[in-house]
């Protein structure tokens, strides 16, 4: 009833698709036709449609805030596209939950958007999947035919994070996003006399000793970590409950934890003051940085450090090798703490004309072991996929940025590691609210106190429903 | 001239060349950030060129999720009729305060200076839900149309008419047997031509560099404005994004607007300068 | 006034209706885009009404309490934040604008290039004022060349963290909002002083008055009105102050919420799909506009005696 009133006034667009049918190049007459428009709300057509011959558009919408799976589409799957399909990717960027803000109102309009306007599959991440797992927007992927068989390989948390509360599986990855520290090699040699992963992992085995190994940086003139934000997920990540209990929010001690390292961190000068994604923060990355190490998942490390590390950049000529800025002068180690950060699910909209296509797509990269495979070699992604990696873990495998380290294994024991059942739907904007608040606190410009109000006051703004104190 | 002028003037003249410094400076700024490739910015600021200028022309041009071609063309369109719309209508409005006298006037006179003040903001919420309603949604409509309600616009054009259009001018027009419309638009308009042109630009500057509500209103690409093809260019994304396509597409965005501002700044400066005298 | 006495000897009463059908596209216009949805606002003021996940809740009638929860939230703070800001961009900006308007002006001075000035200092008003603020965060950034440049001078030991200070982010507003605005106010100040008779000044200058009481007992009496339009227009665009804060620091308001202004808070509001607090809100922001613009309409009454009640 209460979606009827809403609907009702959302009308107009919504009765124009179902009186201009299919085809491309309705979209362009569409505006003199929705003018005259009654209201008229179906809310659930959406299945009906699906089964109505003639509704099914070439188009295959898939929303996204960010290229990372596009570029995976492209290399792994476009060329297996049936002829006259069309792929078509709606990018908005997460930040400010811009990307969940677009990816519902069009979820909402689904029941009345025209087959080539309908979102036929969506991108979530870790912070706000159960959002998505737990409403009726997203199909059980039984429906389109994916088994658990055709996901036994995969790595159990990835596949219980994505189940509703009845248990249906509701997405599906192909990464793994186990993270572990990312250090200079140059700087442990000065420093503690080594570079060996597993004798820098002795200096860095928990936070008291990861402490100590701060304090030695500090003398010689280094950073332990970039910034404020950069050991944030190893204690968000092994928190002892959810961010939310019932319609609480409850801070963590782990949470905590982070706020009186950081702050202790800031105050004695182990790091940059640096705020994640920041030019600072990435310019610690590449040469003449006085920066010890990140934490990092795997997508971090390709993504993002091997470009930031470069001092001529493969745009202006450079070459991804060693010798070029800091490329190849870095290694992996666990660290205090095992942690997942981030992680991309596909998931199958409700409504979508294009189901055959949506399986594809996620057969091919979730769970087939060839392409796979390639994606761990060319790209190096950390696969969802146990056989790929543990037989990928004992080959010869080299990462050239790690200076010729396999850190597969590394990987694969802190993905087996990884527990996501402390998550709530409200991750994202929680994290990200806590961590704006507190760089006030951590630069001094207020007190602890004033920062958590802070913190809450602008949750109320985002979640009206949570209860702060 | 005596030395205190020669002084006074020689002050005049440094204050002014560090104003256009500074305003000079942030125009270098940008087009020097449009001709470096996105590393380099990401690595920090430089004050020389960099050699990415063609590099970045050709990817923000050939970005198949950014018809920016179409955006220009977009923009020029919302903000060249809105700016139209705004100065026509308000000029309507503010002769038919100024030259008329009737029971209302003075009641709505004021009752437009009162809306004046009400930030569009305010009723952003339910105007989303009117255009909604009325199919509007993805139009240009909306975003043309409501500035024929332009208060600040008018009261513009009142103080003008004010100072610059003697009543009897109209008097002697309806002597010769001009019919009102007439009298406004060929005999009035002309008159105040420079304060036109004045508003015209104010007004398709505003509408050119909107964001807010058009942000709301556009969602298809091809429909999409200039300031929302740099957000989404922006924030496309933090691994793959690219500051060297930003800095040219504000680059490309800001040339229109300055080429037709500087097509009428001498008639708007000389213009108003002329006008002025007059009254 | 010329025009007041004709407007009395006018005989045909006739001519009234003229002035209400010139009127009528203004308020059709403004009655379905701007007291439709006004009213609509204030409507849904009232309920509860927002979206939690994919699952809508209300709208339910709740009576006032939204406007409770508002005035309970930080409201006074975001309010002092606009002006604030406003105020440290206006000072500067009128008076520059003022000498620079007087300086122009100036007969006497015989400015070389004035057109060229004129024509540059209002060029910052076309860039999008986002891109700008985009610009300046790039330029005042911890590792950014103004800090780069006060290093090499010697200014500084080591960074000045400008975006992690309260008054260096509000400083950077106010100098964005100066930057854009003065151009265009130097040129309306300008046209209004070049308004008045050249033989006024010259008379005041002969019977021996300086420049500053040429500029208090002359000028400023006769621009007054285009002086009050600059501060009015100038005031309304502070209060709608948004894309400058809302770039540059991130929508976030940084630090400590100090920059957050009152469209930024709305904005969160409308964000959250929230319609009820947004409402709420917009109503709220409805009287404080109100309010200034009785304030100021009675300073333009009061100034505009000598119109004799035209206004």
């Amino acid at each position: 009833m209460k979606k009827k009133v809403v609907s009702g006034l959302l009308c107009a667009v919504m009765v124009a698709s179902l009186t201009a049918g299919c085809g491309a190049k309705n979209t362009q007459t569409q505006e003199t036709t929705k003018g005259s428009a009654t209201a008229e709300t179906t809310s659930k057509g959406a299945e009906a449609q699906k089964e109505e011959p003639g509704k099914e558009g070439k188009v295959v919408n898939i929303y996204v805030w960010n290229d990372e799976f596009k570029a995976r589409y492209e290399d792994y799957y476009a060329s297996k596209l049936p002829a006259g399909y069309t792929v078509n990717f709606v990018t908005t960027p997460s930040e400010n939950n811009a990307y969940q803000n677009a990816l519902d109102e069009a979820l909402l309009n689904q029941a009345d958007a025209k087959a080539d306007d309908k979102v036929d599959m969506f991108l979530v991440e870790a912070d706000y999947i159960l959002k998505y797992v737990n409403s009726d927007s997203t199909l059980d992927l039984k429906e389109v035919g994916i088994t658990e068989q055709d996901m036994s390989k995969q790595f159990d948390y990835t596949k219980v994070i994505a189940q509703d509360t009845k248990g249906a599986q509701k997405g599906i990855s192909w990464q793994g996003c186990p993270g572990l520290y990312i250090y200079r090699r140059s700087i442990a040699k000065e420093v503690l006399g080594t570079d060996d992963p597993a004798e820098v992992q002795k200096a860095i085995n928990d936070w008291d000793t990861f402490d100590k190994t701060a304090a030695k940086m500090k003398d010689k003139g280094f950073y332990m970590v970039s910034g404020f934000d950069d050991s944030y997920r190893t204690f968000s990540n092994n928190v002892s409950g959810p961010w939310v209990n019932g319609d609480k929010v409850v801070i963590d001690p782990k949470i905590e934890k982070w706020i009186e390292q950081t702050k202790n961190y800031t105050d004695k000068g182990y790091n940059q003051k640096t705020v994640l994604w920041a030019a600072e923060w990435a310019s610690g990355q590449g040469p003449d940085s006085k920066v010890f190490g990140y934490f990092m998942p795997a997508w971090g490390v390709d993504f993002v450090m091997a470009k930031n590390s470069l001092a001529k950049a493969v745009a202006d000529g450079g070459k991804q090798e060693v010798g070029n800025g800091t490329f190849g002068d870095w290694a992996a180690t666990t660290g205090p703490e095992s942690y997942n950060w981030g992680g991309t699910w596909l998931c199958a909209a409700s409504g979508t004309d294009n189901a055959d296509i949506v399986a594809d797509i996620m057969k091919t990269i979730c769970t087939d072991d060839a392409t796979m495979k390639k994606i761990v070699e060319e790209k190096n992604d950390f696969a969802n996929n146990k056989t790929v990696m543990q037989a990928l873990a004992k080959s010869d495998y080299k990462s050239q940025f790690l200076g010729g380290q396999n850190p597969l294994q590394m990987f694969y024991d802190a993905a087996e590691k990884i527990d996501m059942s402390k998550i709530s739907p409200y991750d994202q904007g929680l994290n990200e609210s806590i961590q704006t608040a507190m760089h006030d606190y951590f630069n001094g410009t207020v007190d602890k106190d004033t920062a958590m109000k802070n913190f809450y006051t602008s949750i109320k703004e985002k979640y009206p429903e949570l209860k702060t104190e | 001239m005596g030395k205190a002028e020669k002084f006074k003037k020689a002050v005049v003249y440094v204050v002014l060349m560090l104003l256009v410094f500074l305003c000079l400076f942030f125009f270098y700024c940008l087009v020097i950030n449009a001709t470096r490739s996105h590393p380099e910015i990401s690595k920090g600021f430089s004050f020389i060129p960099g050699s990415s200028f063609g590099t970045n022309l050709q990817n923000v041009l050939h970005n198949k999720n950014l018809p920016v071609v179409q955006g220009i063309i977009n923009s020029l369109i919302v903000a060249g009729s809105s700016a139209a719309l705004a100065v026509y209508v308000s000029a309507m409005t503010a002769y038919g305060i100024h030259a008329y006298e009737f029971k209302m006037r003075k009641t709505i006179y004021m009752f437009i200076i009162l809306i004046m003040m009400i930030p569009t903001q305010v009723t952003t919420l339910g105007f989303l839900r009117l255009i909604n309603t009325m199919g509007l949604m993805d139009n240009f409509l909306p975003l043309i149309l409501p500035s024929m309600a332009a208060p600040v616009v008018f009261y513009f054009m009142v103080s003008y008419f004010e100072s610059n259009l003697p009543l009897e001018i109209v008097e002697s027009a309806r002597i010769d047997g001009s019919n009102e419309f007439y009298t406004f638009n060929f005999i009035v308009l002309p008159i105040v031509k420079p304060a036109l042109a004045v508003q015209g630009i104010f007004a398709f500057v505003a509408s050119w560099n909107n964001y807010f509500v058009p942000s709301l209103i556009l969602k298809s690409n091809e429909k999409k404005t200039l300031p929302i093809l740099i957000a989404q260019l922006r924030s496309a994304d933090f691994l793959k994004f690219d500051m060297g396509q930003v800095y040219m597409l504000i680059t490309i965005a800001i040339v229109p607007v300055a080429i037709i501002y500087l097509c009428l700044s001498k008639f708007i400066i000389g213009g108003v300068t002329a006008g002025s005298v007059k009254g | 006034m010329v025009k007041e006495k004709k407007a009395k000897t006018r005989k045909k009463v006739s001519y009234a209706k003229w002035g209400y059908i010139f009127l009528i596209p203004f308020f059709a216009t403004y009655t379905i885009f701007s007291l439709i949805p006004l009213i609509s606002t204030f409507y849904n003021s009232l309920f509860e009404n927002y979206r939690s996940g994919l699952t809508q809740i209300g709208p339910n009638f709740v009576g006032l309490q939204n406007y409770i929860s508002i005035f309970q939230s930080d409201l006074l703070k975001y309010f002092g934040n606009t002006m604030i800001l406003w105020i440290i961009g206006f000072v500067p900006q009128i008076i520059v604008s003022l000498i620079l308007a007087v300086w122009f002006a100036d007969f006497r001075m015989r400015l070389k290039g004035s057109t060229f000035f004129k024509t540059i200092i209002y060029m910052p008003n076309v860039i999008m004022a986002a891109s700008f603020a985009m610009l300046i965060f790039a330029l005042f950034s911890d590792d950014g060349p103004m800090n780069n440049l006060l290093i090499k001078a010697g200014l500084s030991d080591g960074p000045i963290r400008f975006l992690a200070t309260v008054w260096g982010t509000r400083g950077l507003i106010g100098l964005m909002n100066f930057m854009m605005w003065f151009g265009n106010t130097t040129i309306l100040l300008m046209a209004a002083i070049m308004g008045v008779d050249a033989s006024l000044f010259e008379a005041a200058s002969i019977d021996g008055a300086k420049s500053f009481q040429i500029f208090t007992k002359v000028t400023m009496p006769i621009i007054r009105p285009i002086f009050i339009y600059v501060l009015v227009t100038s005031m309304i665009g502070g209060l709608q102050m948004f894309d400058v804060p809302q770039v540059l620091t991130n929508a976030k308001g940084t630090p400590d919420r100090t920059s957050m202004t009152l469209i930024m808070f709305l904005n969160n509001h409308l964000y959250s799909k929230n319609y009820g607090m947004a409402g709420a809100l917009s109503v709220i922001l409805f009287f404080i506009t109100a309010v200034l613009s009785m304030f100021v309409f009675i300073m333009l009454t009061s100034s505009g005696n000598k119109k004799g009640g035209r206004n």
